[in-house]
C-alpha cells in the first residue's frame, strides 16, 4: 500500500517535471527540472530495491551530467540566467505531439496485446557482494568486458570532448 | 540461257553514283565525268547484248509462240505474311528489253554530251554522280519483278529528278522548280501507293505478270471485284503524275530550270514515259477487268495532247516549248494504250490470236513504238536545244534567229527530229504516230480525228520553233554593236550525239517492231494504211506550210496580228491557261488553311502539349519531394519515428 | 508489490514526452535534455522489468549501470559539439545547422 503511495508520488514528480522540462521557455529552468526528474528516477529505483543503481543514478546522472548541463548552458548563452526566451513553433508543435501520441498508442496497444507473466519476486536486496563479483567477473553472464571496454570508452569520450572543444 | 551479267547493269551506275558522290570533290572534272561515262558505256553494251540475246538468240518459246518472261534473279527482301513478300529481282520480257536499249542509249549520249555542256561548271561531279543514280533507278524501275520494286525506284527516280532539277541550287526558282516536281509527284504516288496496296490485299501477291501468276492467284483476282479496277486505276493515277498528266502536268514546264541534259534525259527520254511503262506492264490486267478504265485513260491523255499543243503554240522559252511537245507526245503514247479493247471472243489477251494484235491490241505496240522514237528525237531535240541555249546564252526565243549559218550541225539534226516529230515519210516519227492513229480511227472515228488535229498542231509549233530559231531575223545581227556573242558551233562531244541520235531517228522507223512488240506477244507485220498515211501526212505538210509562211520570213506580220486579234486568248495561252494560279488557289487557300493549319494546331498544342504536361508533372512532384531533404533534424526524427510505427503495425497485422 | 504494468505505464509516458521535446524544442541544450529524459525512461523500464519478471538475474541491471555511464559520456561529447557550433555560428538553435556545405 505505501509502496504504491511512494510510487504515485514519485511518479507524479517525474512526469510533471518532464512536462515542465519540455515546455519550459526558459533553458536554466529545463536543466533545474531534469534534475528533479533525475532524482524522482533515483527513487524509483530505490523502490525497486536496486539501491546500488538509485546510488549510481544520483551520483552520475543527478550530480555530474546536470552540472555539465549546467556549464553548457552558461557557455553558450551571452545573458545566462535571465532567461532565454523560447517560441514554440506552431506547425512543427502540432506535428511533433501528433507523431508522439501515435507513438504512444502503438506502443501501449503492443503491450497491452500480451499477457504478461506474472512471477513470484523476492523481496531481497541484491547483495552488494554478487554485483561485484558479476561486474568484474569473467565468466558467461559476467561483465568484466563490457566494464573494461566502458572504461577505454569514457577514455575516449573524454580526449574527443577536449579536441573538439579546445580553443585554436 | 544465262543472263547472270544482267546485275551488272543495275550495280554498275549504284556504285559510280557511290564513288562519284563520296569521293567525287577529289577527283578532277575530266576523271569524274570519265568514270561516270565509262560505266554508263558497259552498261550500254550489256544492255544491247541482252536484248540481242533474249530477242535474237533465245528467240520464242517454240510451244507459245511467245518471248518468255525471264526471270534472272528474284530474292525475297521483306515478308509480310505467307503470300505476300517484298522481293527484288531483274525480269526481261518484251518491253523492258527495249527499255533498257532506250534508256541506255539516250542516257550514255547524254552523259558524253554533258562532257562539254557541263564543262567548268562547279559541281561537275555531283553531276555525274546523280546522273549514274537515276540511270540505275530507272533501269531498276523496267526491269521490276513485282508491283512494289516498281514502286520503289519510282520514288529512286523521284529522288533523282529532284536532286537534279535543283542542280543549280544557289538559284531560286530552280530549287522552287525541284520542290514542286517532287511534291507534285509524291502527290500521285499516293495514289499509287494505295492502289498497290489494295491491289496486293485482294489478288494476295504483289505480281502483275499474269504469266507467272498460280491459278489459285488467277482466281482471287477474278473474285476481287470492283476492287481491281478501281487500284488499277488509281496505279495508273501515279503514273498521270510521273508522266505529267492534267492536271498534274504542272510541274514538268518548271522542271526545265535544270541542266538541258537533265531535261533531255529525264523530261523527254526516260523519267516521264515511266507512267507508259506502268500501263503497258499492267495491260493484261485493264483488258481484262477494266476495260473502260483504259478508255477514261485514253480521253485523260487526249484532253492532254490538245491542251499542251495549245499551250506550245504560244510560248516564247524554247525549252518550255519542248516540254509542252514532250506532255502533248506522251498524251499520244496513252492514247494509243487507252484506245485497245478487248478481243470480242475472250477478255483474256493471253488466249488472244494475232489478230487480235493487230486490231484491236494495235495500240500497245504502237504506244511502245512511239515511246522508243519519240526517246530518240526528243532527247535529240533538247541536245540541239542545249547546244543552242550554249551559243546564244538564253533560253528565249528573242535572241535567237537566223542561226542556221553558225550552227550547221545542229540546223540538220534539229531539221531531222522536227520532221520525224511532224510525221514525215521516211522519218521514223511517221511510222509510229502512223500506227498510233491507225489503233485511234479503229476504236472510234472521232478520236482518230481529234488525235489526227493534234498531230497537225505538233507540226505546227514545232516547225514555228525551227523557223524562230534557225531563220528570221537575227538577234546577232541586229545588236552587234550592242556587244552580242557571236554564235558558234558547239564542240566535237556536244555535237556526236546529235549526229549519233539523228542517225537513230532516220533508220529506226524501218525496225519491224510488231515482231517484237505486240499486245498478247504474238509476232505480226504492220501494213500501211494508206488513208491514214496519206491523210496525216498531207496535214503535217500543210501544218509546216502554214508555219513556213507565218515564222519563216525576217518579220512575221501574221503572227503578230493574230496575236493582236485575240489578246486574252494569246495571253491565256502564254500563261498556261492559268492552271498554276489554280493549284497554288488550292494548296495555298484550301489545304493549308483548312487541313494544314488544324493538324499543326493540334501537333503543337495537342501533341507537344501532352509531353509538356509529362514532363510539368515530373518537375512539380520532384518539387514537392525536395522538402523531404531539408537538413532539419527534428524533421528526420519526426520521419524516423512515422516509420517505426508504421514498421510496427506491418508487423501487426502480419503476426 | 507494484504490478509491472504500472512501471512500463510510467516509462512509456516519459519517453515520449522526452520525444516530444525532442520534435519541438529549437535550442540544441533543450534537445539533449529530451535526449536525457528519453534514456531514463529506458532506465527504468529495463530496471523494472529485470525485477519484477526475472529477479533471479542481472542483465537488466547491468544494462542499466552501463547505459549511465555511455549517457553521461555522450552527453560530453554532445556538449563539446555544441560548444563548437556556437563558437562558429553564435547561435544554438537548430535551424542554424540545417545548411548542406555550400
Amino acid at each position: 500500500m505505501i509502496r504504491l503511495l511512494v510510487f504515485i508520488v514519485l511518479a507524479v514528480i517525474i512526469l510533471g517535471s518532464a512536462v515542465l522540462s519540455v515546455t519550459t521557455k526558459r533553458i536554466m529552468r529545463a536543466a533545474t527540472f531534469l534534475l528533479f526528474v533525475l532524482f524522482g528516477v533515483a527513487g524509483i529505483y530505490f523502490l525497486l530495491d536496486y539501491t546500488f543503481l538509485g546510488a549510481v543514478q544520483i551520483a552520475v546522472y543527478a550530480g555530474g551530467v546536470t552540472m555539465l548541463y549546467v556549464f553548457a548552458i552558461a557557455l553558450t548563452n551571452k545573458n545566462t540566467l535571465s532567461g532565454i526566451y523560447e517560441r514554440l513553433h506552431g506547425g512543427r508543435l502540432i506535428a511533433g505531439a501528433a507523431a508522439s501520441l501515435v507513438g504512444l498508442a502503438m506502443v501501449v496497444f503492443v503491450f497491452f496485446k500480451e499477457k504478461l507473466m506474472t512471477v513470484a519476486s523476492s523481496a531481497d536486496e541484491v547483495p552488494m557482494k554478487t554485483i561485484g563479483h558479476t561486474l568484474m567477473g569473467s565468466e558467461k553472464y559476467q561483465y568484466v568486458l563490457p566494464f573494461e571496454f566502458i572504461s577505454v570508452f569514457l577514455l575516449a569520450c573524454i580526449i574527443g570532448g577536449i579536441l573538439i572543444s579546445r580553443k585554436e | 540461257m544465262d543472263y547472270s551479267y544482267v546485275f551488272l547493269i543495275l550495280l554498275l551506275p549504284a556504285l559510280t553514283f557511290l564513288l562519284l558522290g563520296l569521293a567525287g570533290m577529289k577527283m578532277s572534272h575530266k576523271v569524274a565525268g570519265l568514270i561516270g561515262t565509262c560505266s554508263l558505256a558497259i552498261v550500254t553494251a550489256l544492255s544491247y547484248y541482252t536484248a540481242f540475246e533474249y530477242f535474237l538468240v533465245q528467240g520464242r518459246d517454240a510451244s507459245t509462240g511467245l518471248y518468255p518472261t525471264v526471270t534472272v534473279f528474284n530474292f525475297t527482301w521483306i515478308k509480310f505474311s505467307e503470300l505476300l513478300t517484298f522481293n527484288i529481282g531483274f525480269r526481261i520480257s518484251t518491253i523492258s528489253a527495249m527499255m533498257l536499249i532506250v534508256i541506255s542509249t539516250v542516257s550514255l549520249m547524254v552523259h558524253i554530251y554533258s562532257f562539254g555542256y557541263m564543262h567548268g561548271e562547279k559541281g561537275f561531279q555531283r553531276y555525274y554522280a546523280f546522273l549514274n543514280l537515276f540511270t540505275m533507278s530507272m533501269l531498276g524501275l523496267v526491269v521490276a519483278t513485282n508491283i512494289f520494286q516498281m514502286y520503289l525506284f519510282w520514288e529512286l527516280v523521284g529522288v533523282s529528278s529532284y536532286l537534279l532539277i535543283g542542280f543549280y541550287y544557289p538559284k531560286h526558282s530552280a530549287v522552287a522548280a525541284s520542290k514542286k516536281a517532287f511534291i507534285v509527284t509524291r502527290f500521285a504516288d499516293m495514289f499509287f501507293l494505295i492502289g498497290i496496296l489494295f491491289y496486293s490485299f485482294y489478288a494476295g501477291t504483289f505480281n502483275y505478270d499474269m504469266s507467272l501468276m498460280t491459278p489459285e492467284q488467277l482466281h482471287t483476282l477474278h473474285a476481287a471485284g470492283w476492287v481491281l479496277p478501281m487500284s488499277l486505276f488509281f496505279m495508273f493515277i501515279g503514273g498521270a503524275g510521273k508522266s505529267a498528266m492534267f492536271p498534274l502536268h504542272i510541274w514538268l514546264p518548271d522542271a526545265m530550270e535544270g541542266p538541258t541534259p537533265v531535261s533531255a534525259l529525264i523530261h523527254a527520254a526516260t523519267m516521264v514515259v515511266a507512267g507508259v511503262y506502268l500501263v503497258a506492264s499492267l495491260f493484261p490486267l485493264f483488258i481484262e477487268f477494266a476495260p473502260n478504265a483504259l478508255h477514261w485513260i485514253a480521253y485523260i491523255a487526249a484532253f492532254t495532247a490538245f491542251y499542251a499543243a495549245a499551250v506550245a503554240c504560244c510560248q516564247s522559252d524554247i525549252k518550255r516549248v519542248l516540254a509542252f511537245s514532250t506532255i502533248s507526245q506522251i498524251g499520244f503514247m496513252l492514247v494509243a494504250l487507252g484506245v485497245c479493247m478487248p478481243d470480242p471472243e475472250t477478255n483474256v489477251v493471253a488466249k488472244t490470236t494475232v489478230e487480235y494484235a493487230d486490231m484491236n491490241g494495235l495500240g500497245y505496240m504502237a504506244g511502245m513504238f512511239h515511246l522508243f522514237t519519240h526517246a530518240m528525237f526528243k532527247g535529240c531535240l533538247f541536245l540541239c536545244a542545249g547546244c543552242i541555249i550554249e551559243a546564244v546564252g538564253s533560253n528565249e526565243k528573242f535572241y535567237m534567229g537566223n542561226l542556221r549559218k553558225y550552227m550547221p550541225i545542229t540546223h540538220i539534226a534539229f531539221l531531222i527530229c522536227c520532221l520525224a516529230i511532224s510525221g514525215i515519210f521516211p522519218l521514223s516519227g511517221f511510222f509510229s504516230k502512223d500506227e498510233i492513229l491507225v489503233a485511234c480511227y479503229n476504236f472510234h472515228p472521232a478520236m482518230g480525228m481529234i488525235m489526227s488535229g493534234i498531230a497537225c498542231m505538233t507540226a505546227f509549233y514545232m516547225f514555228r520553233l525551227y523557223y524562230v530559231i534557225f531563220w528570221g531575223q537575227g538577234y546577232y545581227e541586229t545588236h552587234i554593236n550592242d556587244g552580242a556573242k557571236k554564235p558558234h558551233e558547239a564542240p566535237a562531244c556536244m555535237t556526236i550525239p546529235l549526229i549519233i541520235l539523228s542517225l537513230i531517228t532516220v533508220l529506226c522507223g524501218w525496225i519491224p517492231f510488231g515482231h517484237f512488240i505486240s499486245a498478247n506477244g504474238l509476232s505480226f507485220d504492220t501494213h500501211v494504211n494508206w488513208t491514214v498515211a496519206i491523210t496525216s501526212s498531207v496535214l503535217a505538210i500543210a501544218a509546216i506550210g502554214v508555219a513556213t509562211f507565218m515564222y519563216s520570213g525576217k518579220t512575221t506580220p501574221v503572227a503578230d496580228y493574230l496575236a493582236k486579234k485575240f489578246p486574252r486568248l494569246h495571253e491565256a495561252a502564254f500563261r498556261r491557261f492559268y492552271l498554276d494560279e489554280v493549284w497554288m488557289f488550292v494548296t495555298h487557300k484550301i489545304i493549308f488553311r483548312c487541313v494544314s493549319t488544324p493538324i499543326a494546331w493540334f501537333d503543337r498544342h495537342v501533341v507537344d502539349g501532352f509531353m509538356n504536361f509529362i514532363a510539368w508533372c515530373t518537375q512539380s512532384s520532384a518539387e514537392s519531394i525536395r522538402g523531404f531533404q531539408s537538413g532539419q533534424v527534428q524533421q528526420y526524427a519526426i520521419w524516423f519515428l512515422t516509420g517505426s510505427v508504421a514498421l510496427t503495425l506491418m508487423l501487426l497485422c502480419i503476426f | 508489490m507494484i504490478p509491472v504494468e504500472y512501471y512500463f505505464v510510467l516509462s512509456a509516458l516519459l519517453f515520449f514526452v522526452g520525444v516530444f521535446g525532442f520534435f519541438t524544442r529549437r535550442n540544441l541544450i533543450a534537445m539533449l535534455i529530451s535526449i536525457e529524459l528519453i534514456l531514463n525512461a529506458v532506465d527504468i523500464n529495463f530496471a523494472a522489468f529485470n525485477r519484477c519478471l526475472f529477479p533471479d538475474q542481472m542483465e537488466g541491471f547491468f544494462f542499466t549501470l552501463f547505459e549511465i555511464g555511455v549517457s553521461a559520456a555522450e552527453t560530453a561529447v554532445a556538449i563539446a559539439i555544441i560548444i563548437n557550433v556556437y563558437r562558429n555560428l553564435h547561435s544554438t538553435q537548430v535551424n542554424r545547422i540545417e545548411d548542406l556545405k555550400y
